[in-house]
């Protein structure tokens, strides 16, 4: 399958290093194809010096396996290349190492892991991207026993790596869970600390057929002086198709 | 105003008074503090180079950053880093904050060495003893002033974070107990104002005698954001903002400045709000729509012809009010009605007299009322 440039892809062009990436999403809309977009993305043959270390808290790998075949990538051939470590939260042993030890120690065991896996990745081949990426962080709350102050210390051990080793750092979590009186710890705390938000909504109009909602793409980044400032926001519809999807401005549907 | 901050912080602290403290706060709709705090923090680090402030060094604790973010920071302000030995230190509690780092090089399974910036840093590994952390603070600062009595600055890039790791009461000790040092000229931090109860910022603001609010040029209406119908409106806050300066003197005086600013690559700009603005904003602060005229605008609007008036084109305008024309009058008319008229009210028998005012006088039904209208 030819792979080509997309909306989504320019609103993400200069997201490469160094940068945070925080896809918002909400019961309508779900924002996980744009996590499965970005999977494919960097495990494309084009990007071949990336690796990508998924942690799935929400779903199994035999989920994301299924939906990455469609879209024409095979996880388990990329897992044995070494170019995508996974660790599945939801296995039984994984599962209980975070429940056991609870709340911190369970967490700071998997930046442990992540760490290791990152330095050891940035040693064998100097030069290489490496991505970081969590499939939910509202489920990693949870694991969490609901202190959302572990998951910040565990975030924020995460963004020492993405400045230390240049590592991009995606995560996903969902906007519309957390009430607006606190609303004001977890997520807040996120958007001000993520370089690029993105926004998956749907249609204010509500559903339709032919568009299945929008993205709201907004990059901080570029305020602070590192990338060109055109464009600031990027606001484009899509609709999901089995095996893809397709970006395009309000009312330019082909 | 910036200016005056950075100038505030330079003089630093009266003898026997407290440290000049600074909060600069900011929100999610305008998320501009660490800019602003970044903007502070190479003023004065140029003051401090020059040899112009109160203190001869800087004692930058981070949180929120990287030291070598910093580093480049001041790199690209052109401040020379490499002498920074001479009046930086760097207490980074950015990397390690909770000791996981440490704890995993003790394991042996990763490499012990902290990244190594041009700017000199000690590590902090446990946030949550301020305690240390203060005696620290002042470890580094007499490293670098020595045994000379002058004084230091501090800086705080996040005292959100600090917050999050321990409790209001112990920060509030910690700032107080800096700003009450001898040997500490000013102090200054950031705060995100949304993350905490309004009440922790309000202690804040009571501990600094300097505060920079950071405010969105628009409002946004009922706490909306970045949803499809305000897209303009958060593309307008995108990289402008207003900055509020209120300014505390000893007796209690307090001095408020509204100041405006734009973020692009080069930096930050400040521009002050013209009077006129100023007088606008404060009668009606969260209107959108412009209320005043400038002269020019007066002006245009004086100029302005309306429609139907009479263009003027050469002739004198003559309106018509149901008199001969005065150029007849003067032609010579027979005076003989006047005359007549007047032996009537000589006789006084009780008529009523009906005076015409001009003898050609067409009915009423014929006059034109739009009649100095140009139709």
């Amino acid at each position: 399958m030819e792979r080509t440039s997309n909306l989504l892809d320019e609103a993400l062009a200069e997201t490469t290093k160094n940068r945070v990436v925080l896809i918002e999403d909400c019961v309508e809309t779900s924002g996980a194809f744009v996590l499965h977009h970005l999977m494919k993305r960097f495990l494309s043959p084009q990007s071949s010096t990336c690796l990508l270390i998924f942690v799935a808290f929400a779903n199994p790998f035999s989920h994301y396996d299924r939906i990455l075949r469609k879209l024409g990538c095979n996880l388990a051939m990329q897992k044995d290349n070494k170019r995508l470590l996974f660790f599945d939260m939801l296995m039984p042993q994984c599962t209980d190492e975070v429940v056991r030890k609870t709340g911190q120690a369970g967490l700071r065991a998997l930046y442990h892991k992540i760490h290791k896996a990152v330095e050891m990745a940035s040693l064998s081949e100097s030069n290489r991207d490496i991505i970081i990426m969590i499939d939910d962080i509202s489920v990693m709350e949870i694991a969490a026993n609901g202190s959302s102050d572990d998951v910040l210390d565990f975030l924020h051990y995460c963004h020492t790596l993405t400045t230390q080793f240049g590592c991009l750092f995606v995560v996903l979590a969902h906007e519309d869970i957390y009430s607006v009186a606190d609303r004001a710890t977890l997520l807040l705390q996120m958007e001000y600390f993520a370089d690029v938000l993105v926004k998956a909504e749907p249609l204010p109009t509500g559903l339709a057929t032919d568009v299945h909602g929008q993205l709201t793409v907004l990059n901080k980044s570029n305020c602070y002086g590192l990338g060109n400032s055109r464009n600031k926001v990027h606001n484009f519809h899509f609709r999901l198709k089995e095996s893809s999807a397709e970006y395009f401005y309000p009312g330019r549907l082909t | 105003m910036a200016e005056t901050i950075c100038r505030s912080l330079r003089d630093g602290a009266l003898e026997g008074e407290h440290a000049a403290a600074l909060t600069i706060k900011d929100s999610i709709y305008s998320p501009f503090g660490p800019i602003v705090f970044n903007h502070v923090l190479a003023q004065l680090s140029s003051f401090i180079l020059a040899g112009k402030s109160q203190s001869r060094a800087l004692v930058l604790i981070t949180l929120s950053q990287s030291p070598s973010f910093y580093a480049d920071l001041l790199k690209s302000n052109g401040i020379d880093v490499a002498s920074s030995h001479k009046w930086l230190r760097v207490l980074d509690c950015y990397t390690d904050p909770l000791g996981w780092k440490d704890q995993l090089a003790e394991s042996g399974s990763i490499s012990s060495s902290s990244p190594s910036t041009s700017v000199s840093s000690s590590l902090c590994k446990d946030v949550k003893n301020l305690d240390r952390l203060f005696s620290s603070i002042l470890e580094l600062g007499k490293g670098v002033i020595g045994e000379e009595k002058c004084r230091f600055s501090v800086a705080i890039d996040s005292i959100s974070e600090m917050l999050r790791h321990t409790s209001m009461a112990s920060v509030a000790r910690f700032l107080s107990n800096l700003r009450s040092h001898g040997e500490i000229s000013s102090v200054f931090w950031s705060l995100h104002e949304d993350l905490h109860e309004s009440k922790t910022s309000a202690a804040l603001e009571y501990m600094s005698s300097m505060l920079a609010t950071i405010e969105p040029m628009t409002q946004v209406a009922n706490g909306l954001r970045e949803s499809t119908e305000n897209i303009p409106l958060t593309e307008q806050n995108f990289n402008r903002g207003k900055l509020n300066t209120r300014l505390k003197r000893r007796n209690g005086r307090v001095r408020v400045v509204c100041e405006e600013f734009s973020v692009d690559q080069s930096g930050i700009r400040f521009k002050s709000f013209s009077s006129e603005e100023a007088v606008a904003q404060s009668i009606v602060p969260k209107l959108q729509f412009n209320l005043q005229l400038s002269e020019k605008e007066k002006n245009d609007r004086a100029k302005v012809v309306l429609p139907f008036e009479h263009q003027g084109t050469g002739k004198s305008i003559e309106i018509y009010d149901g008199r001969k024309p005065l150029t007849d009058e003067t032609l010579g008319v027979k005076p003989s009605n006047v005359e007549k008229v007047q032996t009537n009210v000589a006789s006084g028998s009780g008529d009523i007299i009906y005076f015409r005012d001009s003898d050609d006088e067409m009915p009423d039904s014929d006059e034109d009322p739009d009649d100095d209208l140009d139709i």
